[in-house]
């Protein structure tokens, strides 16, 4: 690296531009998720005006029932919706990457299309597949259904399933899978093979999958506000909720309160990333 | 878990025959299809049957009461996106998503091409100051934004101090803009980074010593080169910008409508359920064949 030739090397205008505009760029990220942190303890009324330190909008957001009973509703969503994209999308992971099977290419293809479309048309489909739905339920079997928490968890895992099939799959395509086929070879079966070489190695990637599929359920509005129902109010449909009748201030404390959690999530998946990479030189 | 765990019937069996290894094949598909099923049929019912339900509900008719009659096939919802109003917001989409792409692009390419020269170890603590914005709430990073504009706010405060006069910046295309180019920077850095990193420096080094000046090396090497990161890129910011919703709704007025809140309102307000399906199904027909064009020009990693 250090024998580059000082000729592709930028120098003089070139360099000072590359320079500012990468220190432009992190001002940009990190400068509003600053000031939103810093107003969250401000003592005014006005949301984006300083009048010195103060906690009580956290105080408020600590005592709002209907806050709480969003945040425990998004936290119960977000545990199931991950415990079952990571079981569902790790077992395909090792479908798709360890073996050979009939409509491979059409799971696949399937597989990548909740990942790419946007949410608003993915939103639109399952509001009219869940209407369309319990509708059905209500005049063929005559059980009253509707919509709410379970629409929203079955949605969410919709949704993350796909990243966590495609991050664990990564994972194992760098994993030599002779380690395996020797385990076979001494008489392991093929679940013992599974829990006691494979597993352990692609753990980290199951761990980010699931991380990433938390972090999308956490973060889900648009999906969410389709397929919601009574008692089904996720923190971010409750937020969004009251940005649209007006900002106060207590939005500010709970948005750094889910700005801290999300940010909290990617820097444990970083991590193991981090370890991921470090195991595999060893 | 249990497909794993089908009991070993082989070992009984010493010699290997065709006729074995042919039984011992089909079980190892059957595996692999029984392993494939649970996630395959999931996404089966709650994603394919879906977007069957969307294309037939585009066709239905919105009847006086806001429900959708699904007997009476008809084009009306596709003949009513002719209409001037939805043509306007169309095009009104389209331009702020290609303006977004296009900001996205200027900032992002530096940004990458000066992420992927640096040493290994400063790049990898930069890359991570990167993928946190990426993966950090989008409502809340736009919510930010709506403190900062808002017409008490630091930059209101700031411009006026600083004598630049009074400024809405609050609920117009700017602000709009300005969120979602905040909101999807970070997918446009991450595979321009990822493609620019993988080009052979000396590649620039040959075209520089063959009397190419810094600007033609770029336009000659380095940007055909990476071609495949900008395509990868621009499709990521265009696709979500276009169907954005939250974004136009926090920091968007009235002149703002974008066509993701256009298509919620039909559902959600103006309850005309089948309008709503044709447009979703518009917006995924351009998303498909974005992405088409992507994998056609070669390109691997979304």
């Amino acid at each position: 690296m250090s024998k580059q030739t000082s000729a592709v090397e930028p120098h003089g205008w070139t360099k000072f531009f590359l320079h500012t505009n990468g220190w432009l760029v992190y001002f940009f990220f990190y400068a509003p998720i600053l000031l939103l942190v810093v107003f969250s303890f401000s003592d005014s009324r006005n949301v984006g005006t300083w009048g010195g330190w103060t906690l009580e909008w956290y105080a408020e957001f600590a005592e709002s029932r209907n806050a709480r009973s969003a945040l425990s509703t998004s936290l119960q969503i977000a545990l199931v919706s991950t415990v079952v994209s990571v079981v569902l999308g790790t077992m395909s992971a090792l479908a798709l990457e360890r073996f050979e099977f009939r409509g491979k290419q059409v799971f696949d293809a399937l597989l990548y299309l909740p990942i790419i479309i946007p949410d608003v048309t993915m939103a639109v489909m399952l509001l009219l597949f869940f209407s369309q739905f319990f509708e059905l339920l209500g005049t063929v079997f005559g059980i009253e259904l509707a919509k709410g928490v379970g629409s929203i968890t079955l949605s969410h895992i919709a949704f993350s399933i796909s990243f966590v099939s495609v991050v664990v799959r990564a994972r194992l395509a760098g994993m030599d899978s002779k380690m395996e086929e020797a385990a076979l070879d001494l008489y392991a079966t093929r679940w013992q093979a599974f829990r006691y070489v494979t597993m352990p190695q692609i753990l980290p990637g199951i761990a980010g999958g699931g991380l990433l599929a938390m972090t999308l359920s956490l973060d889900d509005v648009v999906i969410t506000q389709f397929v919601t129902g009574p008692g089904g109010t996720t923190l971010p449909v409750y937020v969004f909720g009251l940005i649209r009748k007006g900002v106060t201030p207590l939005i500010n404390a709970i948005s750094v309160v889910m700005l801290v959690a999300s940010m909290l999530l990617v820097v444990l998946s970083l991590l193991l990333e981090r370890s991921r990479s470090g195991s595999g030189t060893a | 878990m249990t497909a794993v765990e089908a009991p070993e019937a082989d070992e009984e069996v010493l010699e290997v025959t065709p006729e074995f290894e042919a039984a011992a094949e089909r079980q190892e598909r059957r595996r692999g299809f029984l392993l494939a099923l649970p996630e395959f049929g999931y996404l089966t019912l709650f994603f394919a049957v879906p977007l069957v339900i969307v294309v037939v509900y585009s066709f239905a008719t919105r009847n006086r009461f806001g429900g959708t009659d699904l007997s009476g096939w008809n084009v009306d919802s596709y003949v009513k996106l002719a209409e001037p109003l939805v043509r306007e917001i169309f095009f009104r989409s389209v331009w702020l998503a290609a303006l977004t792409t296009v900001i996205c692009l200027v900032i992002g390419y530096p940004f990458a091409y000066y992420l992927a020269t640096r040493s290994l170890r400063v790049r990898n603590v930069m890359l991570v100051f990167v993928m946190i914005p990426f993966w950090t709430n989008f409502l809340v990073r736009n919510y930010a934004w709506r403190v900062i504009l808002g017409n008490d706010g630091p930059l209101t405060k700031t411009t006026e101090f600083v004598g630049l006069g009074e400024h809405e910046y609050l609920f117009t295309q700017t602000a709009v803009v300005l969120g979602l180019v905040y909101g999807f920077l970070p997918f446009m850095i991450l595979p321009l980074y990822a493609a620019i990193e993988r080009i052979d420096r000396r590649l620039l080094e040959a075209s520089r010593d063959l009397y190419a000046n810094g600007f033609q090396s770029f336009r000659h090497v380095l940007l055909p080169l990476s071609m495949p990161g900008v395509i990868a890129g621009s499709i990521l910011c265009f696709i979500p910008s276009l169907g954005a919703y939250v974004t136009p709704e926090i920091l968007g007025g009235a002149k703002t409508t974008l066509l993701g809140s256009y298509i919620v309102t039909q559902f959600l307000t103006a309850r005309n359920w089948p309008f709503g399906a044709a447009m979703s199904f518009v917006l995924m027909a351009i998303m498909l064949a974005a992405t088409v064009v992507y994998f056609r020009k070669g390109g691997r990693t979304l």
